[in-house]
């Protein structure tokens, strides 16, 4: 495995891996969080539209994909809180987003792999540019994320009270959006768009199971997701012949670790963090207190 | 800011309020002072949400003055608490009940911020007053609708605001829950000095604490102690159809058809 080290486009592969890595987990952490996981995985999608267009009109696909990801994100953004109609707009701007990538993929097939390596990612081509750039736009990205941590975690979990206290929230709405444009554009490369939801979701997901603390779980969130990449990437080298790409490796080990988890979680969960009393039936009796939609309020005793 | 205790915590002047082209609130007229317990009652769509969220600042009055602690409202005024209505949580979040409770102090501060033994040993006393620090460290999905009220009680309380504005405190929990809910926020309350503005489907459990009702409903409003508010004579002009007020076991049951 070692000697996998010693190619420079493995060591510019690990870098921009390792990079992308920290900041997929660092703002999977707050998609969860904000309930757009969902958007962690249409952006990609969008984002191989934008790429694949880009390639059609000549240009690089990394303006393209760059362009599509932050309109829509911030889209998206600016779409409002109302889950359910969003994730009913995000799925079917996505799923057009991808008609039209592979209408752009069949009207150049001489681009094909090209645009196979958009989708499923590639360790070969990640020049020493390409990692001194995700170094550069990693570092840009986790600072702003320190930067906005209180105020967006504060806005995603309580939006009414955190808007009463005068936290900016389509300001934060919207640059989280364009944080996660730039995160995605910068990890297509190495992991593809169409699996790159698994980087992004799967490793915050595992450790908020594990830890309740949020910095432990971001910092878990981040080693996991370091390891992964290292993980799918050596791997994808050693069987090269195979050709699998980093993308199948690293959803394999994502979902292996996170199902054991999750399965798991309820063992250790309510544990220790507090002295549970076991629900009482007038815990279930909700009867006096239901919101009503008339004043016609006789009101039934509940069962002393 | 010195306080006399004839001095208005809220006062509201011909206050017209306007939601998606609905009048919720028309030419409301209402003085609150320091220290006082109020209870709003209503029906659904009635706007007694609406007001607490123009009293944050959140929305602006169609027409009138509105002053709150002596200024028109603003958002970020760290002088109000505010809890709003429960809403229900998902089971997978890392976030433990206390640091729903810091969010109150710090949240809206930029940056990561550090831990401090001084911060929390300020969260542990808030969560202390509201009985909830023995799940202090518990993820917030798996506590109970009590339990998650409680915390965003403390949440509200933990910059020590002159107005507690609390959105239906009292939905999802049984008699008893709600009952400490109730004993507590009137204790601690009544201890600072704190003006509280509670809504509430509900007025029996609030009768032994609350010092004046305001009923809303209909576009209009009317303020009062619970026995000038609520009777039938009252209600029923308010609602423009017949209302009675019903006494029966020590509470009261309002009944009537609501339009």
């Amino acid at each position: 495995m070692f000697d996998a080290l010693s190619y420079q486009f493995i060591q510019n592969a690990l870098i921009a891996g390792t990079c992308t890595a920290v900041i997929a987990a660092f703002i999977g952490y707050f998609l969860i969080v904000r309930g757009l996981s969902f958007a962690g995985h249409a952006l990609p999608n969008i984002a191989f539209a934008g790429a694949a267009g880009a390639v059609m009109l000549g240009i690089a696909p990394v303006y393209g994909l760059f362009v599509f990801t932050i309109g829509a994100g911030v889209g998206i953004a600016l779409l409002g809180k109302k889950v359910g109609e969003r994730d009913i707009t995000i799925g079917v701007i996505m799923t057009f987003a991808l008609g039209l990538g592979l209408m752009f993929l069949s009207l150049y097939s001489g681009y094909a792999e090209r645009v196979y390596s958009i989708l499923f990612g590639t360790i070969l081509g990640v020049s020493q540019g390409d990692a001194l750039n995700s170094i550069i736009w990693s570092c840009l990205v986790f600072a702003a994320l320190l930067f906005l941590f209180r105020p967006l975690l504060f806005s995603s979990f309580d939006p009414e009270v955190a808007d009463a206290r005068g936290v900016p929230m389509r300001l934060i709405a919207v640059t989280f959006m364009v944080l996660l444009a730039i995160t995605i554009s910068i990890s297509i490369q190495i992991v593809g768009a169409l699996l790159l939801f698994t980087l992004l979701v799967g490793p915050a997901a595992t450790a908020s199971r594990i830890f309740h603390r949020p910095a432990w779980a971001l910092l878990l969130a981040c080693g996991l997701g370091v390891v992964y990449i290292w993980f799918s990437i050596i791997m994808a080298f050693e069987f090269q012949d195979g050709s699998w790409p980093v993308s199948f490796y690293l959803a394999t080990i994502s979902f292996a670790v996170y199902l054991p988890v999750r399965l798991l979680s309820p063992m250790w969960q309510g544990k220790g963090s507090r002295r549970r009393e076991p629900a009482s039936a007038t815990d279930r009796n909700v009867v006096a207190y239901q919101e009503k939609e008339s004043v016609n309020v006789v009101k039934q005793e509940a069962v002393r | 800011m010195e306080e006399s205790s004839g001095k208005a915590v809220i006062s509201l002047e011909e206050v017209t309020i306007k939601l998606g082209g609905r009048t919720i609130q028309e030419n409301m007229n209402l003085t609150v002072h320091a220290g006082e317990l109020i209870a709003i009652l209503g029906p659904n769509g009635a706007g007694k949400s609406t007001l607490l969220k123009l009293l944050l600042g959140l929305i602006k009055a169609s027409a009138g003055t509105v002053h709150v602690l002596g200024r028109p409202p603003r958002r970020g005024n760290s002088a109000i608490g505010y809890a709003p209505q429960h809403r229900v949580l998902e089971a997978d979040l890392a976030l433990r009940a206390r640091d729903v409770v810091g969010f109150g102090l710090d949240g809206h501060h930029w940056g990561p911020g550090w831990p401090s033994k001084n911060r929390k040993s300020v969260i542990d006393m808030a969560l202390d007053e509201v009985g909830a620090l023995e799940f202090a460290d518990a993820p917030v999905g798996q506590l109970s609708g009590g339990e998650q009220q409680r915390l965003l009680i403390a949440q509200a309380l933990i910059t020590n605001p002159r107005l507690l504005l609390l959105d239906e405190p009292l939905n999802n929990l049984d008699i008893s829950r709600g009952q400490e809910i109730v004993s507590l926020i009137a204790s601690v309350c009544r201890a600072r000095n704190i003006t509280v503005l509670l809504v509430t489907h509900d007025i029996n459990p609030l009768l032994p604490v609350i010092d004046r009702v305001l009923y809303m409903a209909n576009a209009r409003c009317t303020i009062g102690t619970p026995e000038e508010v609520i009777t039938s004579a009252t209600l029923s002009s308010l609602y423009n159809s017949p209302v009675e007020v019903v006494q029966a076991l020590g509470r009261l049951f309002v009944v009537g058809a609501e339009t």
